[in-house]
């Protein structure tokens, strides 16, 4: 495990976090008490067996949902009880996601679909333009702007959706599973790139079965039957 | 990226936004050419009515029906010695009579004064409805008995013919033809104008119309298509009701497809004196201060004549008959329900299409939440891809449309409408006849060969078969209409859709699809 410089505050603080879910009339408890924090540019890898809780973890990192009971406090906004418009400024402005099925919208270039990330915050056309070359060509791809997403290669999508993430200056990127449908060649590329942008200050907080990505993470966390420990 | 984003959407589900646009499309045409046609007739029945009761008339006051049985029938009396003879020994009877259809309600003048005096009524002038009958035959000279009877001659009687009762036979009747005639006659105020009333939808093609100082003149102006048949001509006469009238003036009416209410027009009063009428009318037509002042002039009319029929337009376009109240019923029927029906179905297809198109985009919905799109985002976007399809089928519903108000205009169907206003009921059996025979024979026999028999069923004035071209006219405001119902269709569908999308929450959304 590599040693990492700890920020002095923490991004994520996490204290006692539940997350049920009723389905079919049973309740799953897909969290149960979770209590980690995680401090801005850091890389974080949650690791654990499928069902364990990694993607729901990610989507309340995310507020993409809010915990059942507990605290989830994003730079100072306390999640559980920010309403639906706070949840969607953070996430159009502070926290960017990328997913393992790259979740394009195939009937945009990857110029447009970059692009789409800055819509909620109504940036002028010019600047906007602007932002997405200059996300374009962070990730390494500045001459595939006009291509559809059928027309990129797996590892491009992957970029393109990095870029999507990252245009707007979150304060963190959240990625489920990011090399998951890549080979090994796009994926080492892929976390090269994750690893500069953590390197540039990103806070990066990864969800992933593969070890290989684990192991380049700052810090790892296992996520079993709900509860989270460090490895 | 609002724009663009939906102009891909549309662009990638191209057969799911011609199925909707098309569906939207038939059903906007349809209701363009339904409400087209719609006012096509209506135009069509207001035409029919108006050679019949004239422009500007917008109340008719009809008098009660009379009880049944009150018609005796016409009787054609022939006094004896009545006819001319021929050198052959034949004799030809000629007679006309001039009458109001007993089962027909008149209106007296008093009553005709209340209509004029009631609140709101502009103008207001009587017309008598009349039928002229010309009795006209020929009795043969009548022969000898062969059978041998005996008996002298009964005093009194007259012999046909050659024969005499020296050998005590009795003459019979040698056979005869008759026939009649009618024409219609409606006696109208000359004084009235033109502003309201049948003579309000004709025009003079030769001669002139009556006048004011024809009131009590043995004057007529008659319709032109029965001057042409019975060759009349300004200056020339013809025999109404025993009176020889001096025609002054051919008429034509303003439609080129119509003929005038009547076939002849005399003063009022020279057709209440020669039918011996009284001083009635039959029909009163009301000119109503303002469109707006109709339906309560109708209500005072009712009121202060109990016993009288008060009809406004709306109620005489149900007297058209024939094709054109058909073609009335089928498209104000059929057609408005068709329509309706198609643009339900082609609404509820828009919205299944939008909510399936918003199921199958849960992820990427999704996937725009977890970005930072608000749900107010997402539903405008659904919404625009919706409404640009409204307007898609609103446009081809348009040309659609416009092709189906061209080709009807260009195929100008002609349909027939009868007018029932105005027709006499049956009059009673009465035979003709049953008048002695000239010169003392036998009395001609009451339902002998050639004699039209019963005197009921001739035609009055108002129920006229006349051709009408029936149009499509073009409305701007229906099609703006039309074109609204499409967007509205696609507001719905994208209002529909669109809610489903925002209840869509992005853990969920993102989870379903991984």
């Amino acid at each position: 495990m590599s040693t990492i410089e700890t920020a002095p505050e923490a991004l994520y603080r996490l204290t006692d976090v539940t997350r049920t879910y009723t389905a079919k009339g049973r309740t799953v408890t897909a969290l149960a008490g979770v209590t980690v924090e995680i401090r801005a540019g850091e890389f974080v890898t949650i690791q654990g067996p499928t069902g364990g809780g990694k993607s729901t973890l990610l989507q309340l990192l995310g507020a993409l949902d809010r915990p059942s009971a507990g605290s989830l406090v994003l730079g100072g906004t306390e999640l559980s009880t920010a309403s639906g418009r706070e949840l969607g400024r953070l996430r159009a402005e502070d926290i960017g996601f990328v997913f393992q099925g790259f979740n394009l919208i195939p009937t945009l270039t990857a110029r447009e679909n970059v692009a789409m990330a800055l819509v909620p915050a109504a940036v002028a056309a010019q600047e906007r333009a602007a932002r997405v070359d200059a996300a374009l060509a962070h990730v390494g791809l500045a001459d595939r702007g006009d291509h559809l997403p059928g027309e990129l290669s797996g590892g491009q999508q992957q970029r393109v959706a990095i870029a999507r993430a990252i245009v707007k200056a979150p304060k963190v990127l959240l990625a489920d599973e990011p090399t998951g449908n890549l080979d090994e060649e796009m994926r080492d590329e892929i976390l090269v790139l994750l690893e500069s942008l953590c390197a540039e200050g990103l806070t990066l907080i990864v969800v992933t079965h593969d070890s290989a990505v684990a192991r380049r993470a700052h810090r790892r966390l296992r996520l079993k039957n709900g509860r989270v420990t460090e490895v | 990226m609002y724009g663009t984003y939906l102009r891909r959407e549309l662009a990638g589900r191209k057969k799911q936004t011609v199925i909707v646009a098309v569906g939207l499309a038939i059903a906007i045409a349809m209701v363009i050419v339904v409400n087209a046609l719609s006012a096509g007739v209506r135009d069509a029945q207001t035409q029919a009515l108006a050679s019949v009761y004239g422009v500007g008339t917008d109340l008719t006051v009809t008098g009660a029906p009379a009880q049944r049985g009150s018609d005796t029938g016409q009787r054609f009396d022939f006094g004896a010695g009545g006819g001319a003879t021929g050198s052959d020994g034949s004799t030809t009877l000629n007679t006309s009579i001039l009458r109001a259809s007993p089962a027909r309600g008149t209106i007296d003048a008093a009553g005709v004064k209340t209509v004029s005096s009631t609140t709101g009524v502009a103008a207001a002038t009587g017309a008598l409805s009349l039928t002229n009958v010309t009795f006209d035959g020929q009795i043969a000279q009548g022969g000898q008995n062969g059978t041998g009877q005996s008996g002298a001659a009964q005093p009194g009687e007259g012999q046909s013919g050659a024969g005499q009762g020296a050998t005590g036979e009795r003459p019979r009747f040698g056979g005869g033809r008759f026939g009649l005639n009618s024409f219609t006659v409606l006696g109208v105020d000359p004084a009235a104008g033109t502003s309201v009333g049948p003579l309000s939808s004709v025009k003079v093609s030769s001669g002139r119309a009556l006048g004011a100082a024809d009131a009590g003149q043995l004057v007529a102006v008659a319709d032109s298509t029965y001057a042409t048949s019975k060759s009349l001509s300004v200056g020339g006469t013809i025999d109404v009701g025993g009176s020889t009238v001096t025609i002054v003036g051919i008429v034509a009416s303003s439609s080129d497809s119509a003929d005038t209410a009547a076939n002849v027009y005399l003063p009022l009063d020279t057709a209440q004196k020669i039918a011996a009428t009284g001083d009635v009318v039959s029909t009163v037509y009301v000119k109503a201060a303002s469109a707006s002042d109709i339906a309560s002039v109708q209500a005072a009319l009712a009121k202060a004549l109990p016993t009288a029929t008060v009809s406004s337009q709306a109620d005489l376009a149900s007297t058209v008959s024939g094709s054109l109240a058909s073609a009335a019923g089928l498209i104000e029927g059929l057609g408005t329900w068709l329509s309706i029906i198609v643009l339900v179905v082609a609404v509820l297809l828009a919205v299944l299409f939008t909510l399936s198109g918003v199921a199958r985009r849960t992820r990427e919905f999704g996937t725009l939440k977890a970005i930072g799109w608000s749900n107010g985002r997402i539903v405008r976007q659904v919404a625009g891809e919706s409404l640009v399809q409204g307007l898609i089928g609103g446009a081809a519903g348009l040309a659609l449309g416009l092709v189906g108000i061209l080709v009807v205009n260009l195929v100008h169907p002609t349909i027939s409408g009868a007018t029932a206003a105005g027709r006499f009921g049956r009059g009673g059996t009465g035979a003709a006849g049953g008048a002695p025979a000239a010169g003392g024979g036998a009395p001609a026999a009451g339902a002998g060969g050639g004699f039209g028999g019963g005197g009921g069923g001739f035609r009055g004035v108002g129920a006229s078969v006349q051709d009408v071209v029936l149009h499509a006219p073009l409305s701007v405001e229906i099609l703006i209409a039309a074109v609204g119902l499409a967007i509205l269709g696609g507001l719905v569908a994208g209002a529909i859709g669109g809610w489903r999308a925002a209840r869509l929450s992005p853990a969920e959304a993102l989870r379903s699809a991984a």
